[in-house]
C-alpha cells in the first residue's frame, strides 16, 4: 500500500491545502497579467490600433491571365481577347452607403442587378474585401461617368480585364462555345479557380480550358479606408494561355451558315481522310458574346425558354431517324453480309404485305423491278424492306455501329448522343420484349426505333468516301504555345475499318453519284459543274406527322412544325473524295430540296477553295485502251 | 434518497458559471461566422448550439456518477484514449496538415481533447496517496513521466503541439500541487529551461515560422506572422467597450483562419473590447477559484487533486489562449476552454466541469 516510501527526511509531507492556495494565487496573478497586456492594446492603443484596422488593407488581387487565341485551320483568327473596362465594387468599403452606392452605380452605367451579384457573390463565399465585378464591358461613356464621379462612389473601382471577343458573332458558336464567371461548383471542384474567374462553359472554351486559360498573376496592393489604390506592392506577372488552331476553315463555315441561314437544322463537313470537321452548323444558334459580359438574366432566360433550344448542338445532340439514308448502311450491310449483290432484283408495286399489314413505298404507284443502283438512286422502299428482311435486325445492326452509328463518334465535346440502331437484344433489354421481324422494315428505311445524329451521319458519307475507314472527328489541328510552337498536335485516330468489297463499294458509289447527277436522282439541287457529289436523301418522319415518308418533290400542304425533316448526306469529289457531309434541316420537307441545296453551297465554295485536282483525262483514255 | 440530497447540494455557482461561459462562446460564435455568411443562424451556429446541449447532458451524467468511482476507471479509460490517439494515427481524418480527427459520421471526434482527462484521472489515480515526509523525490516521477509520455508522445505526432503542452502542464502542476519536494521542483524547472532550446531541433519548419514571428512579427507580416498582427489589431481596435456586436470589422478581414476557434478571443475582444474581456477574464478567474474551492473542500485526497487537475485544463488553455491572442506567447493551436466553437473540446470540457460539481455535491454525501 505504502507506495511512496517515507525518506528519512525530518520535513513535513506537503500540505495539499497551501498548496492548492499558493497555485490557486499563480493563477490568478497570470490573469492580472494578462489583464494588463488587454489594457495595453485596448486602452493605451487603442487609437493606434484602429487606425491599422482600418488602414492595413493588403488586398490580394489576382489578375486574370488573358485566354488563348482560336484560329481556323489557315490561321485567321476566330476568337481573341480585347480589353473590357468593368465596375468593381468592394462592398466593405461602401459600408453604410452600400445602397446609395448601388443606385448611382446603375444610373452611371446602366447595369442591373447589382445587388443581386453581390449577394451572389457572398454566397459563393467571397472572402471580405475581395472586389465583386458589377458591370462590364462599359463604353466610353460610362467609364467617364465613374472616373467623373470617383467620390460619390466609396467602394467602386474601374477594372481593365482582357475579355473575350468572338470575331464573327454567332458563327460556329456550338462549336466555340463561350466563357463565363466561374459558379459556385466550379470553385468546389477545381481549387485553382477563384470567386470571380472566367471559366469555359461550353464547346471548344470548355473542352479545351486547359490550354486556353493560362495562369493568372497577381498584385499585393496596398488600398486605403475607402478602397482606392495606394500603391502596387508586389507583382507576379501572368501568362497568357495557349492558342487553338482549329480544323475548320473560316470561309466555308461562312458559306455553310450562310446556307443554313433561317433555317433550323444543322451542317457538318468533315475531311474522309482524317476526321478533321471542316465546318459545324446548329441552327438556331446563338450569341456567344453575351455570356462573357455577366449574361443579363433576361437574355439567360430567353436563350433557355426559347422553344427552337439554340444551346443544343444539334450536329452532336440532335437525334433524328436517318430516313432513307440509312440505306446506305443497308446496301453496305447486305453487300458484306452476301445477302445482296449488285444485280439482286426486286419488284416493288407500291407497296409489300408483311405480316398482315401493308408496308407503302413513297411511291404509290411503286418503281416496278429495281436493282440496287435504281434502287439507291430513286431511294425505292420496297426494295429496302425486302434487303432488311433478308439481313435481319441484329445484322443490320452489327454493320450501322460498324459505320458508326448508335455509338458516340468520339468528338471532344460534352453531351454527345449516341443515338440508337435497335438490335434483338436492345429490345429485349429495353422493353423486356422480342424482336418482332415486322419492325425490321422500319429500321430497314431508317425508321422505327431508329435514331442517328447529323455527325453520324457524316461519318457514314466519310466512310463510303474513303473505303471503310472510319476516323474519330477532330476539330482541333494543333496546341500552339506562346513562342508558336506546337505544344500539342492531334493527328488522325482511327476508329474503326472494315473492308468493303471494292466492286460492292464501286456500285454504291456509283448509285450515289446518280442521285445526284441521273436520271431520276432525288438530289439534283446538290449538282455541280465540275465536280462529281455523291449523296443520299432522306426524310425523316416527323411524330405526329400524318403525311408519307416520301421523296416526292411534289409539295404537300402539311403544316410546317408536322413537316418531316430534311436530310441529304454527301461526298466529293466521286474518285478521291476530300470532303463528306451531312446536313438535316428540321421541318424542311424533303430532302433534295431543303438540304441538298445546303450542300450545294458548300460544297462550291469549298471547290473554289481547294479545287481539285485536275482530271488525268488522258490517262484515263490510255486506261480505258488498255483494258 | 441520495438523488435528494444530489438536488439539494448541487454546484449552482459552478454551473451558472459554465453556462454563462457557453453563452459568450455563442454569442461569439455568432459574431465569427457572421464575417462570413452575413447569417446569425449559420450552420455553425445551430451546431454550436447543439454541442452545448450536449455537453449540459455530459454535465449532468458527470455529476450523477460518484466521482470515487473513476478510481478504478481511470486506467481503462487510459488506455482506451491511447487506443483512439493510435486510431487517430491509423485511420485519422486529416485537416490543414495535420490528423487530428476520427470521422464518426455525425461528428468528428477528437480525442487529444478526451486526453486531457485521461491524463488528469490516471494521474490523479496514481499520486492519491499522501507523498512521504519532505515530498517526492525525482525517484518517484518515473511512473508519472511514462504514463504522461505516451499520449503526449502521441499527440505530439498528430502534431497537435497545443494539446502535448496542455499535457506537461496539467501533470507539472498535479505534481507540484499533490506534493513534489521544492528542490526536485527547482531542479526540474532548471531542467526544462535548459531542455528548451534543445527542443528547436524537433519542431516542424511550420512550428518554428510561428517562434521566429512571435519574437519579430514584422518578419513576414503576410506569411506567419500574420495572424500575431492582425488578432493583436482586432483586440486593440475593440478599445475599452468595443465595437459592438456584429461590427467588428477585424473579424470580417477574414485575417484569422481559425477565427471560430483559436482566435475566437479576437472576436470577441473587438467587438466588446476590455469591459467585455475582463467580464470574460473574471468568469474564467471564478471557475478557477471555485474548483480551487472544491479541492480544498474534497473529502479525500483522490477528489481534492481531481478537482486541481480540472481547474488547472480550464487555466492553461486560457492562459495559453489569451496569451497567444494578445501577442504574449507564440502561436500555438489551443481552444477557449466553453468559448471556442467545437463538439469535442465543449463536451469534453462540461464534462470535466460536470465532474468539479460532482466532487462539490458528494462532500456531504460521505
Amino acid at each position: 500500500m505504502a507506495k511512496f516510501r517515507s525518506s528519512n527526511s525530518s520535513r513535513p509531507v506537503p500540505k495539499l491545502d497551501s498548496r492548492i492556495a499558493a497555485m490557486t494565487t499563480i493563477m490568478i496573478l497570470l490573469f492580472g497579467l494578462v489583464s494588463v497586456r488587454l489594457y495595453y492594446l485596448q486602452v493605451l492603443h487603442h487609437k493606434e490600433n484602429v487606425e491599422l484596422a482600418d488602414r492595413n488593407r493588403i488586398r490580394i488581387r489576382r489578375v486574370p491571365a488573358p485566354r488563348g487565341l482560336v484560329f481556323d485551320r489557315n490561321h485567321r483568327p476566330l476568337v481573341d481577347t480585347k480589353p473590357s473596362f468593368d465596375a468593381v465594387i468592394v462592398p466593405e468599403d461602401s459600408d453604410k452607403n452600400l445602397s446609395q452606392t448601388i443606385e448611382r452605380l446603375e444610373r452611371y452605367t446602366g447595369a442591373d442587378h447589382i445587388a443581386d451579384k453581390i449577394s451572389d457573390a457572398e454566397e459563393a463565399g467571397r472572402p471580405p474585401y475581395e472586389p465583386v465585378t458589377v458591370a462590364e464591358r462599359l463604353g466610353w461613356r460610362e467609364v467617364v461617368a465613374l472616373e467623373a464621379h470617383q467620390l460619390d462612389l466609396p467602394g467602386v473601382s474601374l477594372e481593365i480585364t482582357p475579355a473575350r471577343h468572338y470575331l464573327y458573332g454567332q458563327l460556329a458558336a456550338h462549336l466555340l462555345g463561350y466563357v463565363g464567371e466561374v459558379t459556385k461548383n466550379d470553385l468546389i471542384e477545381k481549387p485553382d479557380y477563384h470567386n470571380g474567374d472566367e471559366i469555359g462553359k461550353f464547346g471548344l472554351e470548355r473542352v479545351d480550358e486547359g490550354f486556353l486559360r493560362g495562369n493568372a498573376g497577381g498584385q499585393e496592393i496596398e488600398v486605403d479606408s475607402v478602397g482606392r489604390r495606394l500603391r502596387v506592392l508586389k507583382e507576379i506577372p501572368d501568362t497568357p494561355g495557349q492558342s487553338i488552331v482549329m480544323t475548320i476553315d473560316l470561309n466555308l463555315q461562312e458559306a455553310a451558315e450562310q446556307a443554313m441561314a433561317g433555317k433550323n437544322g444543322a451542317f457538318v463537313a468533315l475531311d474522309p481522310n482524317n476526321g478533321d470537321v471542316l465546318a459545324m452548323v446548329s441552327h438556331p444558334a446563338f450569341d456567344p458574346d453575351i455570356f462573357g459580359g455577366g449574361v443579363k438574366a433576361s437574355a439567360w432566360k430567353e436563350l433557355m425558354t426559347d422553344p427552337n433550344h439554340p444551346l443544343t448542338n444539334r450536329v452532336i445532340q440532335g437525334i433524328y431517324p436517318p430516313g432513307s439514308t440509312f440505306k446506305i448502311v443497308d446496301s453496305i450491310a447486305g453487300l458484306q453480309e452476301g445477302t445482296l449483290n449488285t444485280q439482286t432484283a426486286y419488284n416493288c408495286p407500291g407497296g409489300l404485305w408483311f405480316g398482315g399489314r401493308e408496308y407503302h413505298c413513297w411511291r404509290k404507284q411503286g418503281h416496278g423491278t429495281v436493282e440496287l443502283h435504281d434502287a439507291i438512286v430513286r431511294s425505292c422502299d420496297v426494295y429496302f424492306y425486302e434487303v432488311g428482311e433478308k439481313l435481319g435486325v441484329d445484322r443490320i445492326a452489327k454493320w450501322a455501329n460498324k459505320m458508326g452509328l448508335g455509338i458516340k463518334s468520339g468528338i471532344d465535346l460534352d453531351r454527345e448522343s449516341p443515338g440508337t440502331i435497335p438490335s434483338s437484344a436492345w429490345k429485349q433489354k429495353r422493353f423486356h420484349e422480342r424482336w418482332y421481324p415486322a419492325e425490321t422494315l422500319s429500321v430497314a428505311i431508317g425508321q422505327g426505333y431508329v435514331a442517328t445524329t447529323p455527325l453520324q451521319m457524316a461519318e457514314v458519307a466519310a466512310v463510303v468516301a474513303n473505303g471503310g475507314t472510319r476516323y474519330r472527328p477532330q476539330f482541333v489541328k494543333a496546341v500552339e504555345a506562346l513562342d508558336g510552337s506546337i505544344a500539342k498536335s492531334y493527328p488522325p485516330k482511327v476508329e474503326s475499318r472494315i473492308a468493303i468489297d471494292p466492286a460492292a463499294l464501286e456500285t454504291v458509289k456509283d448509285a450515289m453519284a446518280d442521285v445526284v447527277n441521273g436520271t431520276g436522282g432525288t438530289a439534283h439541287k446538290a449538282h455541280l459543274d465540275d465536280v462529281i457529289v455523291c449523296g443520299k436523301t432522306g426524310t425523316a418522319q416527323v411524330v405526329g406527322s400524318k403525311a408519307p415518308t416520301g421523296e416526292d418533290e411534289a409539295d404537300d400542304k402539311t403544316p410546317d412544325q408536322f413537316k418531316d425533316h430534311a436530310w441529304f448526306i454527301a461526298f466529293a469529289p466521286k474518285d478521291h473524295p476530300t470532303i463528306a457531309a451531312a446536313c438535316i434541316i428540321e421541318h424542311g420537307g424533303h430532302g433534295g430540296s431543303a438540304s441538298a441545296p445546303v450542300i450545294h453551297d458548300v460544297f462550291q465554295r469549298y471547290f473554289q477553295l481547294y479545287p481539285p485536282a485536275p482530271k488525268p483525262e488522258i490517262a484515263r483514255v490510255i486506261d480505258n485502251d488498255s483494258q | 434518497m441520495a438523488d435528494r440530497r444530489l438536488i439539494l447540494h448541487f454546484d449552482w455557482t459552478l454551473f451558472m458559471l459554465v453556462l454563462a461561459l457557453a453563452g459568450v462562446g455563442l454569442v461569439s460564435v455568432i459574431s465569427a461566422s457572421y464575417a462570413g455568411s452575413h447569417r446569425t443562424w449559420d450552420p455553425l451556429v445551430v451546431r454550436q448550439l447543439i454541442w452545448i446541449a450536449a455537453g449540459t447532458g455530459a454535465l449532468l451524467v458527470a455529476v450523477f456518477i460518484d466521482y470515487r468511482a473513476f478510481q478504478s476507471y481511470a486506467y481503462p479509460f487510459y488506455v482506451g484514449v491511447l487506443g483512439l490517439l493510435i486510431a487517430v494515427m491509423v485511420a485519422g481524418h486529416a485537416t490543414g496538415g495535420s490528423r487530428r480527427w476520427i470521422n464518426l459520421g455525425i461528428f468528428h471526434l477528437e480525442p487529444s481533447e478526451l486526453a486531457k482527462l485521461a491524463v488528469v484521472l490516471v494521474m490523479v489515480r496514481y499520486l492519491r496517496e499522501e507523498p512521504p515526509k519532505g515530498g517526492w523525490g525525482l525517484r518517484h516521477m518515473i511512473i508519472p513521466f511514462v504514463l504522461l509520455g505516451i499520449p503526449a508522445a502521441l499527440v505530439l505526432k498528430q502534431p497537435d503541439l497545443g494539446t502535448g503542452l496542455i499535457l506537461v502542464l496539467i501533470t507539472a502542476t498535479l505534481i507540484c500541487v499533490g506534493g513534489l519536494n521544492w528542490r526536485t521542483m527547482l531542479v526540474l524547472g532548471m531542467a526544462a529551461m535548459l531542455a528548451a532550446p534543445l527542443s528547436w531541433h524537433y519542431l516542424k519548419p511550420y512550428q518554428r515560422q510561428r517562434l521566429v514571428s512571435f519574437i519579430n512579427p514584422q518578419a513576414d507580416p503576410l506569411g506567419s506572422g500574420y495572424h500575431i498582427i492582425q488578432s493583436e489589431i482586432a483586440i486593440g481596435a475593440g478599445g475599452p467597450f468595443g465595437k459592438g456586436f456584429l461590427k467588428g470589422t477585424q473579424a470580417r478581414l477574414n485575417f484569422l483562419p481559425e477565427q471560430s476557434t483559436d482566435f475566437i478571443f479576437a472576436v470577441f475582444a473587438e467587438e466588446f473590447g476590455l469591459a467585455g474581456a475582463l467580464v470574460l477574464l473574471t468568469l474564467y478567474a471564478s471557475v478557477i477559484a471555485r474548483g480551487a474551492w472544491i479541492a480544498r473542500h474534497a473529502r479525500d485526497r483522490f477528489g481534492a487533486l481531481l478537482a486541481v487537475g480540472l481547474t488547472a485544463i480550464v487555466f492553461w488553455q486560457v492562459a495559453i489562449n489569451i496569451g497567444m491572442a494578445t501577442g504574449m506567447l507564440p502561436v500555438v493551436g489551443i481552444t477557449l476552454p466553453l468559448v471556442s466553437y467545437g463538439g469535442s473540446s465543449l463536451i469534453a470540457m462540461m464534462a470535466a466541469m460536470g465532474i468539479l460539481i460532482n466532487i462539490n455535491t458528494r462532500r456531504y454525501l460521505f
